[in-house]
């Protein structure tokens, strides 16, 4: 828990769009360099959850601190400038760049908004940065909708680059990508973390994918974490019964105990447990009691009943 | 990771642009057959009306009351009016004062409303005061409102272009707003605002560039506005005044006089019809060629 070892930090994140609660207390925090993995169903609240950490949209309650500074205090111009240290990769290649501008002028925006570098140096920089994400320095002339998608998403990844983050913010890079060309996105994406020694917040739907990328692992529900941990534990021994669902429900496992029916409106949270009217363990106190999301010990936690902790953190 | 890249970066596709792409809505408005008419015909008409010295030597002011009430027939190519006038020159020198309204009503409100119209619907604090100002300016009807503030001023050129300007920046600037509405949703917005761009930036080089097909179209409707404004104006008595022609005031006068000679209405009137009917058609077709899901449809 030593202080600059924490790069970002959520503490009790909420948001509601009118009844509906999208993200309900959500607390965790990033370590600097680890690359953290948010999983959870379509309607879990994780694409709005990045929002709210890059204040995208404003909270309806609790904050956000990123190298200890309260971004949710900041005023406008404060928190474009603190932009150039938390950059994001949307989902979408085809929505997320500017139709009009070259890839060279997108790429090379970052730099005029910051003011990095010398203004004739940015262009040149711009081009080193496509040489970087695999694209050849002609690409810098050319318009976005002349590539595929998984060109324009290494475009958008030159582009995150630029302002030299300390932290990439990406939500579901890949899974509008080809399978075959998913991978060679994702190793591109971890290339780069490595070599200029970034922290990745990863969000996505796809387990494989997490497992395949991620240090450790939240695993979100109706807008909360239900489970989170080390890779190995959370995949190789999950303790909720979502999680364990989850795993179940992958393809390629064994068709035991997969998850049945669909994640509830979040408009109508079910009481107590929110998982409960899916959860194949559920008894009476389900109902009634909402599980915190407790201390398993070993850097684990989860929210369930059933999970004892204080039985866990002994062994 | 490989460097290699696959075939759709071949240099066939490198060289299409915007400039290509503008190319290309030309080729397509001049495919249609009403829109090529009325690129035709305004062109002829500006042609004319700029070339008016040249066309003919005769001054739309010069009174010759032993020529009065001329057929076409009598050297006078579109005759002369009930006090001696040729009507060639009022015609073309009236459509000087046309284009001249037209323009002006066009660069002004078109200015205002885009300026008003992005920040409107871009900045919600803006939205709710600027949308009540608009409110209450379309509740008059756009003559009414410009009969006034011409009544006010008085009659000019300048009282004319102001006056239409005031109506026509109101429903322009709502076309301007809706259309940020939209754009301002866009993913590329989001992206833009999550690099840490200026919202000055956003503004002029993702939001403006995205609703500029809207705002072109807009403007040719409001150019029409401007010159059947006028022409409505200056019949009542308060358009540009006497010292310079108008198809609307030469309308106005040539109304005691229909039954001596129908040149003297048929003329004026027939050049506004074409010129209103022509910008008319040409904003309904570049708003076919602007949107991809009604293009080709009527081909």
């Amino acid at each position: 828990m030593s202080p600059p070892e924490k790069l970002l930090e959520a503490r009790d994140l909420a948001k509601t769009f009118g009844k509906v609660a999208a993200v309900r207390g959500v607390s965790f925090a990033l370590r600097r360099g680890e690359t953290f993995g948010i999983v959870g169903e379509s309607g879990s609240g994780k694409s709005t959850l990045a929002r709210l950490l890059l204040r995208l949209i404003e909270p309806s309650g609790g904050g956000v601190h990123f190298r200890g500074r309260d971004l949710t205090s900041l005023g406008r111009e404060e928190m474009r400038r603190e932009r150039r240290h938390i950059q994001m990769i949307f989902q979408d290649p085809f929505g997320s760049l500017n139709p009009r501008m070259t890839v060279g002028e997108l790429v090379a925006e970052p730099m005029h908004a910051h003011d990095i570098g010398e203004r004739g140096d940015r262009g040149a920089r711009a081009l080193k940065l496509l040489d970087e994400v695999g694209l050849p320095a002609a690409a810098g002339a050319r318009y976005p909708h002349e590539f595929s998608g998984g060109q324009r998403q290494r475009i958008a990844i030159a582009r995150a680059l630029a302002s030299e983050p300390a932290l990439i913010v990406a939500d579901e890079p890949v899974s509008a990508l080809d399978v075959s060309v998913q991978a060679q996105v994702l190793n591109l994406l971890l290339d780069l973390k490595e070599r200029h020694g970034m922290t990745l917040l990863f969000i996505s739907h796809d387990l494989r994918v997490v497992e395949f990328i991620c240090d450790r692992i939240a695993v979100m529900y109706l807008g909360e974490i239900v489970e989170l941990g080390d890779k190995a534990a959370i995949c190789g021994e999950p303790r909720h019964p979502y999680t364990q669902a989850l795993f179940a429900s992958a393809p390629g496992r064994p068709k035991t105990a997969r998850l049945a029916g669909e994640i509830p409106n979040a408009a109508d949270v079910p009481s107590g447990c929110a998982f409960r009217t899916r959860c194949p363990r559920a008894f009476d106190r389900c109902a009634i009691d909402h599980p915190p999301l407790r201390a398993l010990g070993g850097e684990r936690f989860a929210a369930c009943h059933l999970v004892e902790p204080a039985a866990e953190a002994v062994s | 990771m490989s460097p290699r890249l696959p075939n759709d970066m071949s240099a066939t596709t490198a060289t299409i642009a915007p400039a290509a792409r503008r190319a290309g809505l030309a080729r397509r408005l001049a495919a249609k057959p009403t829109a090529a008419l009325a690129i035709l015909v305004l062109a002829g008409l500006i042609a004319a009306i700029l070339a008016a010295p040249l066309l003919t030597h005769a001054s739309p002011l010069k009174i010759d009351p032993a020529h009065r009430l001329l057929s076409p027939r009598t050297g006078h190519l579109m005759g002369t009016d009930h006090l001696g006038r040729d009507m060639l020159a009022i015609v073309l020198y009236g459509g000087r004062t046309s284009l001249i309204v037209g323009f002006f009503v066009t660069a002004i409100a078109m200015s205002v409303a885009i300026a008003l119209g992005l920040l409107s619907g871009f900045y919600r604090r803006i939205d709710a005061v600027l949308m009540r100002i608009v409110d209450g300016l379309m509740a008059f009807p756009g003559i009414v409102l410009a009969t006034a503030a011409a009544g006010y001023i008085g009659p000019s050129v300048t009282t004319v272009v102001l006056a239409l300007s005031l109506v026509l920046i109101a429903p322009a600037l709502r076309v301007v707003r809706g259309q940020t509405l939209i754009v301002r949703e866009l993913p590329m917005i989001e992206a833009a605002r999550a690099v840490g761009l200026r919202e000055t930036h956003i503004l002029t080089r993702y939001i403006l560039p995205a609703v500029l097909s809207p705002i072109l179209i807009q403007a040719s409707f409001v150019f029409s506005a401007a010159v059947l404004g006028e022409a409505a104006l200056s019949f009542i008595g308060l358009g540009v005044g006497a010292k310079d022609v108008s198809w609307g005031g030469a309308l106005a006068e040539a109304r005691d006089y229909i039954q001596n000679g129908w040149w003297i209405v048929v003329f004026p009137g027939a050049a506004l019809v074409l010129t209103i009917l022509s910008l008319n058609l040409l904003g309904d077709s570049l708003r076919d060629a602007l949107d991809p899901k009604l293009a080709g449809r009527r081909a």
